[in-house]
């Protein structure tokens, strides 16, 4: 009885006491509840440093992944034959450039007006990289859009291997190549891509004096230095110059264009460049045949072609002009008075932009004396070129030719040419 | 007489060729990566700077397909910096090969512009001085163009043209990058590559 009363009194302390002991507890927690608290915050904040550090680590690596795949992406997505990785398909490149004309003639003999288009020039270009030195260039053509079998061989188109050589790079300014190549003479034989001249037609000097677009096969040597000299040389199969017929002595008939050429005679070709000068460019080659004919004894022999050109480019404005003559040995050829052949011109040019996009006018004037009487004249033309964009452009171009011989060859004319013309 | 002729020529292919493989891997030309390294190190003063990526948002790669004419390669462009100086790396096709050029670019105007491979079988004079000097202290305008005009050179068109493309679509991008970096951090990326 007397444990039971102890008991119940001790009960009764302890709820008088519980309450205000509680009120304590809430809100002063003891120095030791404290601790535990702050190690299980001190823990909670360590799993958040390590889940911070495990999220960055994560990213990184994402981040790293990430790099890599683009970097991957775009080296399959490219054509990046500089990396010594790449596959031969990658080493390969193709290019090309095309012009489409039409050209509107008024001829002072009425036979001999014509109105027709013609997709002249269709090009592609296949290069390929063997190696950091060792390169493939070639050109494959067709002209006027078609060519078929004809009965007696004639037919208004070609299909033409212009280019097709390796080269091999000396160092950085030093190459030599062999194979067929464009011969290193006047502006346009080795760069005439249509948006890089003006005029829908190209100039009649390099057609008819420089039989261009001239390609023969043989070695070539060059070298260019940083003060803006240059030179080319090159040992190569010649012309085979008819010396009979409506086309004897025409330069441009001898191409043999490396069809089974004859090449009995080779011939010989230098030129030297100084672009030394913001905006100037000069020239000269000297090309040599041995013989230019491939015969001897025909009344035809050695010849010798020099070209002079030069260009300067001012601002908008710019100059350009061209002296080409041919000196040819034999009896047959001085008594026909072909035996020199000149050409010439000058084309001055004013570039300006119409809606942010490049055009330009130009006029030139060319003389010719060359073999046929058809080939002597003179010629004025004035035109517009409009450039979309660096690869693209639209020409126009109206242009007078005069004869030596007098309108009454009804070959005189007037005409006014449209063209476009593109490269990639 | 034509054998006196092709004789000539034998010598000559053969004498050519002898040269040719008589030269040494060093006087070969340098890979595109290590002329690239160069360019930066003597650029930046042999100092290190930062490589960043600029990733092309739909307005950036809309911009530069205009001034390139061609839809930009990548998804994003690497170059270095270091203040307000930028240096651009990039491949642009002038004939029908890359020409590889680094273009360097402080406060917004080019200070160098390099060719740092070439690749083409012509138009090798814009990798000279007396062509590149033209670009010193050109930016571009806000129609996209040069803020001043670059003689070209006859003969050497498509290399001029692929040049002046990339001059401006590195102004372009240093703009760009300016832009940018007023709102957003650039993410530094963790490789050394500095070809785009």
């Amino acid at each position: 009885m007397k444990f039971l009363c102890t008991a119940a009194v001790c009960c009764l302390f302890n709820l008088a006491t519980l309450p205000a002991s509680a009120s304590q507890d809430l809100s002063t927690p003891s120095i030791s509840e404290i601790w535990k608290l702050v190690q299980a915050q001190q823990l909670e904040i360590e799993k958040l440093q390590n889940a911070l550090a495990e999220a960055n680590k994560t990213a990184e690596i994402a981040e790293e992944r990430l790099d890599s795949t683009v970097d991957y992406v775009e080296l399959i997505s490219r054509n990046d034959f500089t990396e010594p990785s790449s596959s031969a398909s990658n080493r390969t490149s193709v290019g090309g450039y095309g012009e489409l004309h039409y050209n509107n003639i008024d001829t002072s003999g009425l036979d001999k007006n014509s109105s027709q288009a013609d997709f002249h020039r269709f090009v592609l270009f296949f290069e390929h990289a063997f190696s950091d030195n060792w390169q493939f260039y070639s050109e494959f053509e067709l002209e006027h859009a078609l060519s078929k079998d004809t009965a007696d061989g004639t037919n208004s188109g070609e299909v033409e291997l212009e280019q097709a050589f390796l080269q091999r790079a000396l160092n950085d300014n030093h190459y030599v190549r062999s194979g067929v190549f464009l011969l290193p003479i006047g502006t346009l034989n080795e760069t005439h891509e249509p948006p890089a001249f003006y005029g829908v037609e190209r100039n009649d000097v390099e057609n008819i004096i420089i039989p261009g677009t001239w390609w023969e096969a043989g070695l070539g040597i060059g070298g260019h230095y940083s003060n803006g000299l240059s030179w080319d040389f090159a040992a190569h199969t010649g012309l085979e110059t008819p010396v009979s017929g409506s086309d004897a002595f025409r330069v441009r008939s001898g191409r043999q264009k490396v069809s089974q050429a004859n090449a009995d005679n080779l011939a010989y070709t230098l030129r030297g460049s100084y672009t030394g000068i913001q905006g100037l460019a000069l020239s000269a080659s000297l090309h040599h045949q041995s013989d230019i004919s491939q015969f001897s004894g025909d009344g035809l022999g050695s010849a010798n072609l020099l070209t002079l050109n030069g260009s300067y480019i001012w601002d908008a404005f710019s100059l350009k002009a061209l002296w080409s003559q041919w000196n040819m040995q034999g009896a047959l050829v001085k008594a026909s008075g072909a035996d020199k052949q000149t050409g010439w011109y000058v084309e001055p040019a004013w570039t300006f932009r119409v809606d942010q996009k490049l055009a330009g006018i130009y006029a030139r004037y060319e003389d010719l004396d060359a073999a046929r009487e058809r080939d002597k004249f003179d010629q004025w033309e004035i035109g517009l070129n409009y450039w979309p964009s660096d690869n693209i452009v639209f020409k126009m171009d109206f242009r007078k030719r005069s004869h030596d011989g007098g309108p009454e060859m009804g070959r005189d004319f007037k005409a006014v040419d449209l063209g476009l013309g593109y490269n990639f | 007489m034509y054998r006196r002729d092709l004789v000539l020529i034998y010598l000559s292919t053969f004498t050519c060729l002898f040269l040719a493989s008589g030269f040494t891997a060093s006087a070969n030309a340098d890979s595109y990566k290590e002329e690239s390294a160069r360019f930066v190190a003597e650029m930046f003063d042999h100092a290190t700077p930062q490589l960043n990526a600029l990733w092309l948002s739909p307005p950036m790669r809309s911009g530069l397909s205009d001034i390139l004419g061609h839809a930009p390669r990548s998804l994003r462009i690497k170059y270095h910096h270091a203040a307000d100086r930028t240096l651009w790396i990039f491949d642009e096709i002038g004939k029908v090969k890359p020409i590889t050029i680094g273009v360097f670019i402080e406060a917004g105007k080019i200070s160098t512009i390099r060719v740092l491979k070439f690749r083409e079988s012509r138009g090798w004079e814009i990798k000279y001085s007396f062509f590149t000097d033209q670009f010193q202290r050109i930016g571009l305008t806000q129609q996209m163009q040069l803020t001043a005009p670059i003689d070209g050179i006859t003969g050497a068109t498509l290399s001029v043209a692929a040049m002046k493309r990339v001059a401006k679509a590195a102004l372009f991008l240093d703009h760009s990058r300016n832009k940018i970096a007023t709102t957003t951090p650039t993410v530094p990326v963790s490789n050394q590559m500095s070809q785009n």
